[in-house]
């Protein structure tokens, strides 16, 4: 076996920048997204978090910069990308659950649509991965009867039906009050623990602490530290991320 | 109820007062004109006469309605587009359809189109020596196909502007967790979007149903024998207008109301559950 540090990374961003208009959401930034592992990404509102994070599917395509997937460049084109996001799994954090079918229908439609799964075997993993997440009795539910918790679990169902080589949270709290994130936060603990590579942008910071192997500090559309949350989140040597973690 | 203010009505809200009377006021007519087509000779003459022509009024309107939404498809997905191509060709045709009268379309495909078409086909036939496609007449196209035609080109135009509302007015984050899913902008269009968008568009579809069927009148003007033309050519040989028209009045308004009461079935069963 390969050590560690000379695989690839899952996902690299290498020198992206993403402007909306005159703001530059995302200013250079370089990022790995190492397998098995878990980055968080923190900062405050508008530092362009999930903005990088969403140029690593190209949910916004970056003006400059590249995206690595598996070491290699991901070229800009419908096909390429269509086979990227297959590849990368993606929670909202509007959760954004397909209102007109099932909930096992949501979770079952990329699997027969793209991997081309029958039905009879896509509707066994939807139900085997609604389990996974503590909804095997609302597999025929309709996703409006969920609360948000559930909703959001059944979307992570969704993201992991395409068994993705890695998933990105972004926000995947922050709609749910704080009884309903527990239950989502305990899923993607489990995640975690299984060794699922992930990389969530997120205002918990109790859980990135827990959670994390590394934690990459954001504002103002750059990385101000990263590192292990022990350092960035305990032990901060930027004044900014003292600041922002000190409350 | 429903409404945005509806809670705040005051007025009676009881059982009776929740009833469809309207339904009860048309049933009573319905029986009225039912008990006179039996008893009256001259009515029963006219009902079934005007029966005779709506064979072509539900055809034409049958054949005409989902070529209008294929074609509103088409172009709402170019409406869309980034493509500006594709962009301007769609606002283009709907500019120019929504812009004319239905009648005048109905003349101008009839009279001008098809000829045109038919001597572009001629033409193209003896270039590649088919003798069949050569000596193809304008009198080889029916006038109802021309009508369906006509109305499909004038309600196409409508559709897309309703697809078009429909699709834009779904919450971004479907498309987006479509496409994160891997799913293509196709596979997006046709397994996410488009099934939310007709469930969202149903009442004005069925309002442009009901609309084109009521048009379908229209195919009188070129003689096609539908409902309208049996009661007129009925009215104009016996001068019975008054029971004619009131008959054929009334032919419409059980169809238009049994299309309604259809779309409304339709309605209650996605409403539940709609986005």
């Amino acid at each position: 076996m390969q050590p560690e540090a000379e695989k690839p990374p899952i996902l690299e961003a290498r020198g992206l920048v993403k402007r909306f208009g005159a703001v530059t959401a995302v200013d250079g930034i370089s990022i790995e997204i190492r397998a098995s592992r878990v980055t968080a990404i923190l900062g405050p509102s508008g530092s362009g978090k999930s903005t990088l994070l969403r140029c690593l599917n190209f949910m916004e395509v970056p003006d400059s910069g590249e995206v690595l997937f598996g070491g290699k460049p991901v070229r800009a084109r419908d096909r390429e990308l269509d086979a990227l996001r297959a590849r990368v799994g993606m929670v909202f954090q509007q959760f954004n659950l397909f209102p007109h079918l099932l909930v096992w229908e949501n979770v079952a439609l990329a699997p027969r649509v793209v991997r081309g799964l029958t039905g009879a075997s896509a509707r066994s993993l939807a139900q085997n991965l609604l389990c996974r997440v503590g909804l095997a009795d609302k597999a025929d539910a309709h996703p409006t009867q969920l609360s948000g918790g559930q909703q959001q679990r059944a979307a992570i169902a969704r993201a992991l039906a395409m068994e993705p080589a890695a998933l990105l949270f972004d926000e995947p709290t922050s709609a749910l009050d704080p009884e309903l994130k527990d239950e989502v936060l305990e899923v993607m603990r489990t995640l975690a623990r299984e060794g699922t590579t992930m990389a969530v942008v997120t205002h918990e910071v109790a859980f990135a602490r827990a959670v994390a192997h590394e934690v990459v500090f954001m504002d103002a559309g750059r990385v101000v530290e990263k590192g292990p949350p022990s350092q960035v989140i305990d032990a901060p040597c930027n004044e900014r991320t003292r600041r922002f973690f000190v409350r | 109820m429903i409404g945005p203010d509806a809670h705040l009505y005051s007025g009676p809200s009881g059982r009776l007062a929740r009833a469809p009377w309207w339904v009860l006021a048309l049933a009573l007519g319905a029986t009225l004109v039912a008990w006179r087509t039996a008893t009256s000779e001259v009515y029963s003459d006219i009902f079934f006469r005007i029966l005779s022509g709506l064979g072509v009024t539900l055809a034409v309107t049958a054949a005409a309605f989902p070529l209008a939404v294929a074609l509103g498809l088409a172009t709402a997905l170019g409406l869309v587009s980034p493509h500006p191509v594709r962009r301007n060709l769609a606002a283009l045709y709907v500019q120019t359809a929504r812009g004319v009268p239905v009648l005048v379309q109905i003349f101008i495909v009839a009279f001008v189109v098809v000829p045109l078409g038919v001597e572009g086909v001629r033409w193209a036939g003896a270039a590649v020596g088919s003798a069949s496609l050569a000596g193809l007449r304008a009198s080889d196209v029916s006038m109802t196909a021309r009508v369906v035609a006509a109305l499909v080109c004038a309600y196409g135009a409508f559709e897309a502007e309703t697809l078009r509302g429909g699709l834009t007015s779904l919450p971004r984050g479907q498309a987006e967790a479509a496409r994160a899913l891997g799913l293509s902008q196709r596979q997006a269009l046709f397994h996410v979007l488009l099934p939310q968008t007709f469930r969202r568009i149903l009442p004005t579809l069925g309002n442009d149903l009901i609309s084109l069927l009521k048009d379908s009148s229209l195919v009188s003007v070129l003689g096609v024998r539908d409902i309208t033309q049996e009661a007129r050519l009925y009215a104009n040989t016996t001068f019975r207008y008054t029971e004619s028209l009131t008959l054929l009045a009334l032919f419409y308004l059980a169809l238009t109301l049994l299309l309604a009461l259809g779309v409304k079935g339709l309605e209650h069963r996605y409403r539940r559950h709609a986005a």
